[in-house]
């Protein structure tokens, strides 16, 4: 049972339909423990390539109803058993299922477990592997995967800058040590603390880029918010369109939900909202205060949707509320009809107010560059290289730190040998970075970048 | 008449700085050794320079000794200056360097071998090698004697094919005038091994009462004097003096006029000389921008007036050295009593064998010294230690000795060689280990004494002196590291003597030990109860609480490293044929046959990608032996 692993193998947040990966020596009993079919067949008993109709049950409770997928070892992803279930649910649902599949013995998933394994199975490639990656983690659009690659030369290069400064460095220090009778020059301190400072400096800039680099890469959860009628759906049907390549569009999905991941500016956002959308109108109403303030406070941006044409209503105000201090815009809509909204109001609270005629505009222009703005992406010029993964990040921070120490052995007059030391750590990190040093943790670390289920 | 002249566990062929330890290791450990010389009068000669140590060069005698070797013993006793250099630059640099007087360093070493028990030391030059039927070596004398063993050391320096080269005139030849070994080579080739020339140089030596010392600068050893071997109590005094000068404009002149009878620009020499330690006309040619270079003047013993020109060495005819070297302050109207010249010989590319030096084709042969493209006695001196000790290890079925980066520069050294190979005389550098504040010169007797004793090099009386030394090394660090001292006006007025902060409470003795100011000397006064005396001991309690950041540091990528090359590579692995690998790896993989992930990952041409798929390929590896027992 140890070597069962399960993950929600479905993206997080996207798609309307849930699927819980099982795989391992044990995937099979795992399942059988809370998946009671309409038919009355055991999963244990089920053949390869079979599926079964029936519910997830939980200390006896129903929690969904499911279509079980049974592989069976070596015919799977994996190359283990298998068993796949999907369920209707929403992300809420699925993660519900999932808790009970790991209370039933099986582990959590690592990221990129499953393909670590059929890779270890032989199910698989290394270049398949990492192009399964690729697919996986590029969640903005085409052309926001495309300036990826650019990204990455771009880093590169950046890195090399930074690390054949640091070599220039330790070329000096070493030759100074290795030939004392030679007329190798004096290692003058203050060049060597210049030096130094500058890949700091450097350094510094690039991990700082990093988050909103994330946001680019990763997208931005975004909910819109608003009482009835203030035109979300207009506002949401602007945005969709702004976006040709939407990549949540798998055919053969139930949409229960309406969710599209739509790129504003250069940040991919993913517009999801539950209540809001699908029944319309009623926010606040129905789910109450609290829960929507959950809501909007776990978002990581927040397009506040309010109408020009109509004074502010209570619950109007209640919204401006829960604004203050969150990533939020607030988008006064219906600017083709007479203004009674009260907007210094909505000013006064609201960092980021924009007018808008969600009807009539095709130009989101503004509503860009707010989102770049709260995302920290506006001045990121991605062409310069940026940092593409936590792994990266690390790296990347671990050659900082070994710099600052390198010179805080300057300031404290430590002997040049430590110094040495500590910059040919600083070099070995920004080799691992850019993968041209061998360690320990390379493979694991490739693996890491999948993102789990796929 | 060919006949069986004597058989042996271990025979040495050659008995220079390689096969000295080598023979001794060997004998030591209980092997019937044979140690072949081409003369007896050249046993540990020194053709080159007249020195031992220098930097890493010292850590490597060092470790030697620590190992339980002879060649830092025998330096202390032919010593005529010694010199600690790097001094202020960190102990991590810190290297020794002694010059030696070279006849007495030679007579002492043949002594020492004549006197060693199970050991036999033969003037003979080999001739053919070859295994019989039952896998047992067999050597040919010149003069026909037959020599069986069951193992058998390549450390045949400069000998091997060697060639003198002077201006428009070379000859076959040994360093020194000696003959060459001029038939082995061909031997060698018939077995079938991969053989390639390289080539090394050596200054002239001048008559001492033809230089005019007047305006040289001198340059004394140190007081008091570090000894090289942990076994030396007493390292007694300097006794000579070096001296210091350059070489100008008109050096260069002489030198660039007459360039094109140099055999080296003449294409005559095809072997590939050492980029670290160039001839004169080589830095002159390379470095042209450069206005001078600087040289030193050293006696080659106290019965000798030879005086050895470092820095000079060179292969322009004899009538170039002689106008060249009289362009140099204070040697305008010297004597040259033998011409520089460099020499061509043939060596093995050491990726052929694996980390105990024994070649993987050929088991039971190892090599050792320049023979394995190294240059420098020490590197040979420590390669001539593992390859014995091995050979012996292997005779009595014993574990092979294997001897990590993260060990020792001797391990550094190996591990160089066997997985990168080289394209020029391989020498030692501190820039070539990455440990290297934890592999220092003054604790190489904590690192490797336990291993030397472990093998059975080290002696009773020396191992309870080091467990002593150990004890109060121990000792020492728990009491600086317990006592407290009070802020007294005593204390910070030392303290701001020395430029750091004063303090306002009590502080750790070790506190204030870990300030670069500050040191045991200087904390002497306010440091009343330390009772230990012992400077080697002071020193290492001061380097490791001084340096202890930066050592955790150290430790912790050694033991990163350690995994990776705690998982090991079988033997038979056919690298073509795993899926994944890149075309380049393969070649590369197939043909230096790394023992583990570690050393796979340290070859040229083997890309961190490489090395997934090598650790996912031993993952699907049935599980038993692959991983060694003591890690997981």
């Amino acid at each position: 049972m140890e070597n069962t692993i399960a993950a929600i193998s479905t993206p997080n947040g996207i798609g309307g339909m849930g699927v819980i990966r099982i795989s391992g020596e044990g995937a099979l009993k795992t399942a059988e423990n809370i998946f009671v079919s309409v038919s009355g067949k055991k999963i244990t008993e089920m053949k390869g390539y079979t599926a079964s109709f029936g519910k997830i049950i939980d200390n006896g409770e129903i929690i969904d109803e499911a279509v079980a997928l049974v592989f069976r070892a070596p015919h799977s992803y994996t190359g283990e058993d298998v068993v796949e279930l999907s369920c209707h649910g929403g992300m809420y649902v699925t993660r519900r299922v999932l808790r009970a599949v790991l209370s039933h013995g099986a582990k959590p998933a690592q990221g990129g477990e499953f393909t670590k394994r059929a890779f270890l199975n032989g199910k698989m490639g290394l270049t398949e592997a990492e192009s399964v990656m690729d697919i996986i983690s590029a969640s903005g659009s085409q052309s926001a995967r495309a300036a990826m690659y650019t990204m990455e030369g771009s880093l590169r290069k950046r890195i090399d800058t930074v690390r054949s400064d640091l070599l220039e460095l330790a070329a000096h220090l070493a030759a100074w040590a290795d030939y004392p009778e030679e007329e190798i020059p004096e290692i003058d301190e203050d060049q060597l603390r210049n030096g130094l400072e500058k890949c700091r400096k450097e350094l510094t800039k690039l991990l700082s880029t990093y988050d909103a680099g994330k946001v680019m890469r990763e997208g931005v959860d975004t909910v819109i918010a608003g009482r009835p009628n203030v035109g979300k759906s207009t506002l949401m049907n602007l945005l969709a369109g702004c976006e040709r390549s939407i990549v949540t569009d798998i055919p053969g999905t139930t949409r229960d939900i309406i969710e599209e991941t739509v790129m504003l500016g250069n940040v991919p956002l993913r517009l999801s909202d539950t209540a809001g959308l699908r029944n319309t109108d009623d926010i606040v109403e129905s789910i109450g205060v609290q829960k929507a303030k959950e809501r909007l406070l776990s978002a990581g941006l927040i397009f506040a949707v309010f109408d020009s044409s109509s004074d502010l209503t209570g619950e109007d105000r209640e919204l401006i509320d829960l604004l203050e201090d969150a990533p939020a815009i607030a988008i006064i809509n219906k600017t083709d009809l007479d203004a009674k909204i009260d907007s210094e109001y909505i000013k006064a609270k609201v960092k980021h107010v924009i007018f808008i005629s969600a009807k009539n505009d095709k130009d989101t222009s503004e509503l860009e560059k707010a989102v770049e703005e709260i995302a920290g992406t506006s001045q990121l010029d991605p062409a310069q290289g940026i940092l593409a993964n936590e792994r990266q990040y690390n790296d990347a921070q671990s050659a900082l730190e070994s710099i600052q120490e390198a010179l805080s052995a300057l300031d404290i007059g430590m002997t040049f040998d430590a110094v040495t030391i500590v910059i040919e750590d600083a070099v070995n990190s920004l080799l691992e970075l850019t993968g041209e040093r061998v360690t320990d943790a390379v493979v694991d670390q490739v693996f890491s970048h999948f993102c789990v289920g796929k | 008449m060919k006949f069986l002249a004597g058989e042996f566990d271990v025979a040495v062929i050659g008995a220079g700085h390689a096969g000295i330890e080598a023979g001794l290791a060997a004998a030591r450990l209980g092997c019937k050794t044979g140690v072949f010389t081409i003369n007896m009068d050249a046993v540990g000669n020194c053709p080159c320079n007249p020195s031992i140590g220098g930097t890493a060069k010292g850590h490597l005698v060092r470790e030697i000794d620590a190992l339980g070797g002879e060649m830092g013993k025998a330096a202390d006793e032919c010593f005529l200056q010694s010199r600690m250099l790097n001094k202020g630059k960190g102990p991590a640099v810190h290297s020794l360097r002694a010059q030696i007087d070279r006849r007495a360093y030679s007579t002492r070493m043949k002594h020492t071998l004549e006197l060693q028990d199970k050991l036999e030391l033969r003037q003979a030059e080999i001739i053919s090698l070859e295994k019989d039927e039952d896998g047992i070596w067999l050597l040919t004398t010149r003069l026909e004697a037959i020599y069986k063993a069951k193992a058998v050391i390549l450390a045949t320096g400069t000998y091997l094919g060697g060639k003198i080269y002077v201006g428009d005139v070379s000859y076959e030849s040994g360093p020194d005038g000696m003959f060459p070994a001029k038939y082995l080579p061909e031997s060698l080739e018939k077995m079938g091994m991969s053989i390639r020339r390289f080539k090394t140089g050596t200054p002239a030596r001048v008559l001492r009462s033809s230089i005019d010392f007047t305006d040289l600068e001198e340059q004394s050893g140190d007081e008091p004097i570090v000894p090289f071997s942990y076994d030396t109590d007493d390292p007694g005094e300097n006794k000579v003096k070096c001296y210091v000068s350059w070489t100008n404009e008109n050096t260069k002149k002489v030198i660039l006029d007459n360039i094109d009878r140099s055999p080296m620009y003449s294409g005559k020499i095809e072997g590939i000389g050492p980029r670290y330690c160039p001839s004169i006309e080589d830095k002159i040619v390379r470095f042209s921008d450069k206005p001078r270079h600087q040289l030193f003047i050293e006696p080659c013993g106290l019965d000798t007036e030879e005086m050895y020109i470092q820095g000079m060495s060179s292969s322009l005819p004899e009538d170039v050295q002689l106008a060249f070297y009289h362009t140099i302050k204070g040697l305008e109207h010297c004597t040259v009593m033998r011409p520089a010249y460099a020499i061509e010989y043939f060596c093995a590319d050491p990726i052929q064998m694996n980390s105990t030096l024994e070649f993987r084709e050929f088991p039971g042969l190892y090599g050792a010294g320049q023979f394995n493209g190294s240059s420098g006695y020490e590197e040979a001196a420590a390669q001539g230690l593992v390859a014995g000790i091995n050979a012996a290890l292997k005779i009595q079925g014993r574990e092979p000795f294997i001897l990590d980066r993260a060990s020792s520069y001797i391990g550094t050294l190996i591990d160089d060689l066997v997985t990168k190979g080289c394209n020029d005389p391989y020498r030692m550098m501190t820039s070539r280990s990455e440990y290297r504040l934890i592999l220092r010169q003054d604790n190489a007797d904590v690192r490797l004494t336990p291993l030397g004793r472990k093998i059975g090099l080290i002696k009773d009386e020396r191992w309870e002196k080091f467990n002593n030394k150990l004890a109060k090394i121990n000792a020492e660090l728990e009491r600086v590291r317990k006592t407290v001292l009070s802020p007294t006006d005593e204390l910070n007025a030392i303290l701001r003597d020395n430029n750091t902060s004063e303090v306002a409470t009590g502080i750790r003795l070790c506190d204030l030990i870990k300030r670069p100011q500050l040191s045991y000397d200087i904390l002497t006064p306010v440091d009343r109860t330390r009772t230990e005396t012992d400077r080697t001991v002071l020193e290492q309690v001061e380097i490791e609480i001084k340096y202890e950041g930066y050592i955790k540091r150290q430790l912790i990528i050694i033991d990163q490293v350690r995994r990776l090359e705690s998982k090991l590579l079988p033997v038979d692995i056919d690298y073509s044929k795993i899926e994944g690998l890149r075309l380049e790896a393969r070649e590369k993989l197939n043909k230096v046959r790394p023992e583990n992930i570690g050393q796979a990952g340290r070859i040229s041409g083997v890309s961190p990608a490489d090395i997934s798929v090598l650790i996912i390929y031993l993952s699907t590896l049935p599980k038993n032996g692959r991983e060694k027992n003591n890690d997981n």
